[in-house]
């Protein structure tokens, strides 16, 4: 049961970090384009590059909360 | 313009209403994987599948174990459950030991019982008993419960298993993405060489522009000109074999194959073992004398690049799992939450909600296809990187 109230306090730490990390891309990205339109489309896939490392990370952690919840 | 605008509303219009019949078949096999849940705990089941609201009749549908059934691997393929006959397609099971040799029978046999309670004797006389989609050899005689299975105070069993290496629902869904891409590619490659520098007509028009795509967005710019011929037959193949097997997923019905860690598993170590066998001087160098990093740094950087060659595939395993999963769990959750509150009116809500999630997941579909062999192209890149130092 503590497991459990611990793994999903877990979960929603990894939200906001990962929110945070991808929302500060997303804007970062957004002022890049508006910035200069004709790099859009190598903006676009850095972001999703960074995005998807942020995103790494996060699925890490939702899998240790995972495992825990399991163990617990 | 005003033609693109039409053509993209038209394609958003197609994508509403492909996603909606597939929310409303989904919710379809939800409601008949509820009621196989609830098969065996009462007759009253058939109420609270059909959402109508009798508190004291029904009982509840347990969503978790729906959901869980459905994420993981099984012996037989369920599709739906008419008046509490499920309706699914038998597989073969395969199972081996080293006393009693092999055996093969069809998945019908343990007819759907999941808790050890029908035993299937072979003709060599071995006895097997099936207990949450896992293999025993059968006990003597029954226990308290009717399962022919010991079971430990955690209630698992402690009976021996043989080695299982059946034909299950996520291989079989495997066979069948293989073959559809096998008929998709080769009708693609027969007219790119039948129609050499002319327009491309029919399936192939639509493919070769993703193929171009692969090669032009991906491949080149990560990798580069010189090199990246030679990595484009895995690049297309894991492309297209996850983007193909993403989509069949999100049919009703169909096992969750891009869902499975050990498929994504085997993914990963390809493109691990591709990476490593191609690394050159500069990539090893790279990892064993970072070049500009003072000596003293190196009994640190050292194990962390070792740790760094494995940690890349290990992320894309996870990547690729952990997003299908969540996909399919959270649209399973909102057309659950029908069957949890026994209440018709909450599909105005839910059945919305589920249309947009599964709109979504087409897109995540495309996204993790992509997403995989760009990382995976440019880890191969670094690979192969010449020195420019």
């Amino acid at each position: 049961m503590t497991a459990g109230v611990f793994a999903a306090l877990g979960a929603g730490l990894v939200a906001i970090g990962a929110a945070l990390g991808i929302g500060k891309i997303g804007s970062s990205a957004m002022e890049g384009i508006a910035r200069q339109p004709e790099a859009g489309g190598k903006i676009q896939t850095a972001m999703i590059i960074a995005a998807a490392l942020i995103e790494g990370v996060s699925l890490f952690a939702v899998l240790v909360t995972l495992l825990a919840v399991q163990a617990g | 313009m005003k033609t693109t605008v039409t053509y993209v509303g038209n394609w958003l219009k197609n994508l509403f209403i492909i996603a909606g019949l597939t929310s409303l078949m989904t919710g379809v096999a939800v409601a008949s994987e509820s009621h196989g849940a609830d098969h065996g705990h009462g007759a009253h089941g058939e109420e609270a599948a059909h959402g109508h609201a009798s508190a004291e009749e029904s009982e509840d549908v347990d969503i978790t174990e729906v959901i869980g059934h459905h994420i993981s691997d099984g012996h037989d393929w369920h599709i739906i459950d008419i008046n509490d006959h499920p309706v699914s397609v038998p597989l073969p099971v395969i199972l081996y030991s080293s006393e009693k040799g092999l055996d093969v029978f069809l998945s019908s046999k343990f007819q759907h019982n999941d808790d050890g309670k029908v035993v299937v004797e072979t003709k060599a006389g071995n006895r097997y008993v099936k207990v949450h989609e896992e293999i025993y050899f059968a006990s003597e005689k029954a226990n308290a419960h009717g399962a022919f299975v010991e079971m430990d105070e955690h209630h698992h069993p402690v009976n021996a298993k043989p080695y299982d290496v059946s034909l299950t629902k996520d291989v079989a869904e495997m066979l069948l993405g293989v073959s559809l891409m096998l008929v998709i590619f080769i009708s693609v490659a027969n007219g790119a060489k039948k129609r050499e520098g002319k327009a491309p007509r029919g399936i192939q028009s639509f493919f070769e522009p993703l193929i171009l795509f692969v090669r032009d967005e991906i491949a080149i710019p990560n990798i580069g000109k010189k090199h990246h011929e030679r990595f484009m037959p895995f690049l297309l193949t894991v492309f297209f074999f996850i983007w193909i097997n993403n989509l069949l997923g999100l049919l009703p019905g169909a096992p969750n194959l891009t869902g499975n860690i050990a498929v994504t598993l085997t993914l990963a170590v390809f493109t691990l073992v591709i990476t490593v066998v191609n690394g050159n001087k500069n990539y090893w160098l790279h990892i064993f004398a970072t070049p500009g990093v003072p000596w003293w740094l190196l009994p640190i950087m050292v194990p962390i690049e070792i740790i760094g060659i494995f940690t890349k595939p290990f992320s894309l395993m996870v990547r690729l799992f952990a997003n299908i999963t969540a996909g399919h769990i959270v649209i399973l959750c909102v057309i659950g939450l029908i069957f949890m509150f026994k209440s018709a009116y909450v599909g105005v809500a839910s059945v919305p909600f589920g249309v947009f999630m599964n709109a979504l997941e087409l897109l995540v579909a495309f996204l993790q296809a992509f997403v995989f062999t760009l990382l995976s192209a440019i880890y191969f890149g670094s690979a192969v990187e010449e020195g420019h130092h």
